[in-house]
């Protein structure tokens, strides 16, 4: 059965992008485009992987993940942080707040896909 | 008498000289000196009046000219007789100014002046060298008429070579006893014990040659009157040019002579003594030319023809065998001729050190930039080598002179030479008028003329003066003939000379001074020695004369500035009742005049100011001048540190702030970087992603036409992404070049309205307009209007979120602006945002609706700024309005026209 | 600045001293004309002046103002001149 990856980003386009290249690699893939709901989004689908956009109107993806981190059931959540890359200190924000990993767009979806992949423990 | 016992016994005067020296000088450095100075010993040492000048050439000049010889003693009886009127205050004058010598006398009084001090040092050496050179001549010559009685014994020396040991032996004395410390007054106690010494030796052998000749070589006072009668002297010429013209002459130089001057003020302890020598110089005088013609006449009577009368004193005694006679008139014609010589070599070498040598030296170590250091000894090496050049000029000059010529005519010329120092000396004592450039010209041109009509005439004709020059005149003009002034000839030469060059003196130095106005050192010097007697002892507050006023302006002066202190001196003047510019020194001014300077001194200063001028203290006039410069000075400083100070904070406060405002650019363009980046990535992100899902093989066609679809959508919007960020960046620099045409309004607004629909074309938009307000025309950059026009319409399409929606355009003109409000009916946007939404990137909601990266509006805000307009959200109209303002008419500036 | 003015009417002790000044300042004049006297005995003369009469008469000037001087000396060394009074 394929593992449930949550995508939260709110570019319609790249989540569909997304959406295409797990979906095609046998994964279940939910979108959400909002971050001010997305912590109750991801409590509700409690999904195997989560997929997070740094921006996101609301709340920045750190904030959200740091949220997650702050919860027992989410704390050891595998979550791949997908940044813009702006600012040099992008990977270390993510780390410190806890992501599992991170991915700057624009991204290879081979990448994305072995990054995830990887979170959750296949080869 | 035989020769050697004659040089023993000079030998042991000299040594006894130099014990009695030596002995009073011990006594003063102990401090015992008082009996030492009592006024005998003083009328003594002036008794350096009477050199062998006196001793041996009275004599002969009595045998030539008979009475002639008493003017040379008349003028000084006269002067001391009359102490009352100059020599007192000459030499309360003095004391009260530290007066070391004639020539300081000359330049302390003029200001100060080193130039004087150098015109007076050269006139007092140019004359004293003649006189130096007759006393070594003198004693060479009486050491002769010793030697030549006795053909064995001693060789005979040569006469130069006398006279060269006599100056070495003279010099060495001078050097021992007269350098050899820096006494502060310039006091030699030492010398002047031996000078009175040799006064006294004088003394007693002119006069115990004189007892002889009159009551053992003739019979008694009776006998001698016989003698006279019937001598070749019997009658004598007056001539009464000369008779006068003597006494002045003389009565001149007692005052002015380097050596009169030494003993006379600079060596007084006391001026009580005065009063004691007014009566008892004058009786040495007359003692000592008493017996003069006495001598003359039995010399005249007894002694060969052809015997040399300046001679008689010695050569009498020894005709008559009388060998101790003539060695105690031998001793005291050595007293006289060496006691001058010590003397004016101390005089001249004070002189010559105070006023040339010292000014010189201090000035080339200054420009060297070294401390003076050990100033006491230069000083007393620069002593030491004028004595002994002041001596080898005497040498030099006797031996030029050979010795030649009578006695007298050489003292009678130094004697108009040094007159020529009277005029400004009675000036300096007198006259307040007196100033610098008078008594310069009156110096200079008298001793130009001395030295024209006497001085080089003395050498001969021919001699230095060419004959020629004396028989025809310089350059053939006869009435600049050097004996006969302005044609008028036939004048005794002496007379000539002396009346012409002090006449030329005294007027130049008159009318110099009137014509030139003083320096303020030369005032306050004026007011110290003309009003000499006022300053003594400690000054009563109402002793104050014109002075302390004058002292009180020129300080005021300094301090408040010429004019202001001047008015402020006037007022007070008038107010106490006075004309002129000087007030009386009362407590109430002084105390006034404290307040107002201790405004601009403080008030510490200004009271030491005032108490030191007021209390008479001897601080000078350039000392406090030079307290106020500095004060002064030190005032100009601090304000202009001020300056600077309050320059300094200034500018590192706008460093602050330039620093502040570059830390927030910094700050803001990071952020825009970043977020620039954010959105140039967010396409790119996309275009990627499904370009390489579309390069895998296994996709539904009907999803390959999509992802296509939205691969090109994302490429549109990066490139508008770019062109917006293009353009934003051109407005903003400001470079941006406009076209200008005109154009309708309402052709505008349709475009605009055309443009816009294709955003969101499937909402149905009701466009409200009124058509007739729109007939402007408008006369700027028209298709950037129109895109913002686009922009807004667009914003309207995009975020009214209306079930009906309906965009209302509404223009209106207000003088040269035109205004249009694009409103739509949506729930507008929040307060906290209407300002945010100008700025660049700023979304209000998320992206995907929007379709736009949210430069929309920061161009807009851009473009309307280049147009000279704004564009500006306006609350409370029930939805979202935006007001486009821009004038009618743009006026660009030169630089921005294309 | 004029002096403070002197009183019209002194006091004996003063007006003697400043007597003696007087003389003291006339006796160099008086001396110096009487020094010239003798030019007018026989201005630039026919020879006849007698050494003796003209040195028996300049010595005996010479003794007379020697000793007027040694009478006037101490007596105008006694009074210093009072403060407030300056030297007329």
């Amino acid at each position: 059965m394929g593992k449930h990856v949550l995508l939260i980003e709110d570019e319609p386009n790249i989540s569909e992008a997304i959406r295409f290249i797990l979906t095609r690699d046998g994964f279940r893939v939910s979108c959400h485009d909002q971050g001010r709901d997305a912590l109750e989004v991801v409590r509700a689908e409690r999904p195997d992987a989560l997929i997070l956009d740094a921006m996101l109107p609301g709340r920045t993806g750190y904030d959200i993940l740091r949220d997650l981190r702050a919860e027992p059931d989410t704390a050891l959540l595998p979550v791949l942080m997908l940044t813009a890359r702006g600012q040099g200190r992008d990977r270390e924000l993510a780390e410190s707040a806890g992501a599992s990993g991170f991915m700057a767009k624009p991204f290879s979806n081979a990448e994305v896909l072995a990054s995830v992949r990887a979170l959750l423990g296949q080869a | 008498m035989p020769f050697n016992l004659l040089i023993l016994a000079c030998l042991a005067y000299v040594a006894f000289l130099f014990a009695v020296a030596f002995l009073a000088d011990r006594r003063a450095e102990a401090g015992t000196l008082p009996w030492l100075r009592s006024p005998m010993v003083y009328t003594l040492s002036l008794s350096v009046y009477c050199t062998a000048w006196t001793f041996y050439g009275a004599v002969g000049y009595a045998a030539r000219s008979g009475l002639e010889f008493l003017t040379i003693y008349l003028g000084p009886t006269l002067v001391f007789v009359g102490w009352w009127v100059i020599l007192r205050k000459l030499v309360r004058i003095a004391k009260a100014q530290r007066i070391t010598s004639i020539a300081d006398l000359i330049s302390s009084r003029y200001g100060k002046s080193s130039l004087l001090g150098v015109v007076v040092t050269a006139i007092c050496v140019t004359g004293a060298t003649p006189y130096i050179a007759l006393q070594l001549q003198s004693v060479a010559l009486s050491f002769s008429v010793f030697a030549s009685d006795t053909p064995d014994g001693w060789h005979l020396p040569d006469r130069d070579t006398t006279a060269l040991w006599v100056a070495a032996g003279l010099a060495l004395f001078t050097v021992l006893f007269g350098t050899r410390n820096l006494d502060a007054n310039e006091q030699h106690h030492g010398v002047v014990m031996a000078i009175a010494v040799e006064a006294a030796v004088k003394l007693v052998a002119l006069v115990a040659v004189g007892v002889f000749v009159v009551w053992i070589v003739a019979d008694g006072p009776a006998d001698i009157v016989t003698r006279i009668d019937n001598s070749p002297i019997a009658g004598w010429q007056m001539v009464p040019g000369r008779w006068a013209g003597l006494i002045f002459l003389s009565a001149a130089a007692i005052l002015t002579l380097p050596r009169m001057f030494q003993v006379l003020v600079v060596e007084n302890a006391d001026e009580r003594h005065l009063t004691t020598a007014s009566w008892a110089f004058p009786l040495y005088l007359a003692a000592m030319s008493l017996f003069v013609v006495p001598i003359a006449v039995v010399g005249l009577d007894i002694l060969p023809e052809g015997s040399n009368p300046d001679l008689f004193v010695l050569t009498l005694p020894l005709a008559l065998d009388q060998g101790g006679l003539a060695m105690l008139a031998f001793l005291g014609g050595f007293s006289s001729a060496t006691s001058m010589v010590i003397v004016a070599a101390i005089a001249l070498a004070t002189m010559v050190s105070n006023h040339v040598v010292m000014p010189l030296i201090l000035a080339f170590g200054e420009r060297k930039g070294k401390e003076p250091g050990d100033l006491r000894r230069v000083v007393l090496l620069a002593r030491r080598l004028s004595i002994a050049g002041v001596m080898a000029l005497g040498y030099g000059y006797y031996t030029l002179t050979g010795g030649s010529g009578a006695l007298a005519a050489t003292g009678l010329i130094a004697f108009v030479g040094v007159a020529q120092i009277l005029p400004a000396m009675l000036g300096a004592m007198f006259w307040r008028g007196a100033t610098r450039t008078g008594a310069l010209l009156g110096l200079c041109a008298g001793y130009g003329l001395w030295l024209y009509t006497l001085y080089l005439p003395s050498f001969g004709q021919g001699g230095v003066i060419p004959v020629q020059v004396f028989v025809e005149g310089p350059w053939g003009i006869g009435w600049l003939r050097p004996e006969a002034l302005f044609g008028i000839d036939g004048m005794d030469p002496l007379l000539h000379a002396m009346f012409w060059s002090l006449a030329m003196n005294t007027l130049l130095f008159g009318l110099g001074s009137l014509l030139t106005f003083p320096s303020p050192m030369e005032r306050l010097q004026g007011a110290r020695f003309v009003q000499a007697f006022d300053q003594s002892g400690p000054a009563s507050s109402w002793a104050r004369g014109q002075a302390e006023a004058e002292d009180l302006l020129v300080m005021a002066q300094r301090i408040m500035g010429e004019d202001v202190a001047l008015a402020y001196f006037q007022t007070h003047a008038r107010v106490q009742g006075k004309d002129g510019y000087l007030p009386d020194i009362t407590p109430d001014f002084m105390n006034d005049l404290e307040r107002r300077l201790s405004g601009s001194i403080g008030a510490a200063a200004a009271h030491a100011m005032i108490a030191q001028i007021a209390g008479g203290a001897a601080v000078s006039v350039e000392d406090l001048m030079a307290v106020a410069n500095e004060t002064a000075q030190m005032m100009e400083y601090s304000a202009r540190l001020e300056a600077q100070q309050d320059e300094l904070t200034r500018t590192a406060r706008q460093l602050r702030e330039a620093n502040e405002k570059l830390t927030q650019l910094s700050v803001q363009k990071d952020a825009f970087l970043s977020q620039i980046s954010h959105e140039l990535r967010t396409p790119m992100t996309s275009i990627r992603a499904f370009s390489e899902i579309m390069m895998d093989d296994d996709v539904p066609p009907d999803l390959n036409a999509r992802y296509a679809r939205i691969i090109h959508d994302e490429a549109i919007r990066l490139t508008r992404l770019l062109d917006d960020l293009l353009d934003l960046s051109v407005l903003e620099s400001g470079t941006v070049q406009l076209s200008l045409r005109s154009a309708s309004l309402h052709d505008m607004l349709d475009r605009a309205l055309h443009a816009a629909g294709s955003t969101r074309p499937e909402r149905a938009f009701t466009i409200q307009r009124d058509p007739q307000s729109e007939q402007i025309t408008v006369t700027s950059d028209i298709d950037r209007l129109t895109q913002v026009f686009i922009n807004v319409i667009s914003n309207s399409r995009k975020y009214c979120d209306a079930g009906a929606p309906v965009l209302r355009i509404a223009v209106r003109r207000k003088g040269a602006q035109i205004r249009v409000d694009f409103i739509d009916n949506g729930s507008g946007i929040a307060k906290g945002s209407q300002a945010l939404i100008f700025e660049k990137f700023a979304r209000l909601t998320d992206s995907a609706q929007a379709g736009g990266a949210g430069l929309g509006l920061a161009i807009c805000r851009e473009i309307m700024q280049n147009l000279d307009g704004d564009i500006s959200y306006v609350p409370g109209q029930g939805g979202a309005a935006f007001r486009v303002a821009f004038p009618m008419v743009l006026v660009l500036p030169e630089n921005r026209r294309t | 600045m004029k002096p403070p003015r002197q009183p019209l009417f002194v006091a004996p002790r003063i007006y003697r001293s400043r007597r003696l000044r007087d003389a003291a300042r006339i006796l160099p004049v008086l001396g110096g004309f009487l020094v010239l006297v003798p030019i007018l005995w026989d201005p630039a003369g026919d020879g006849a002046r007698s050494t003796a009469r003209d040195g028996i008469y300049l010595f005996v000037l010479w003794g007379a103002l020697i000793l007027a001087a040694r009478l006037l000396a101490p007596r105008l060394g006694e009074d210093p001149p009072a403060p407030g009074q300056t030297e007329d």
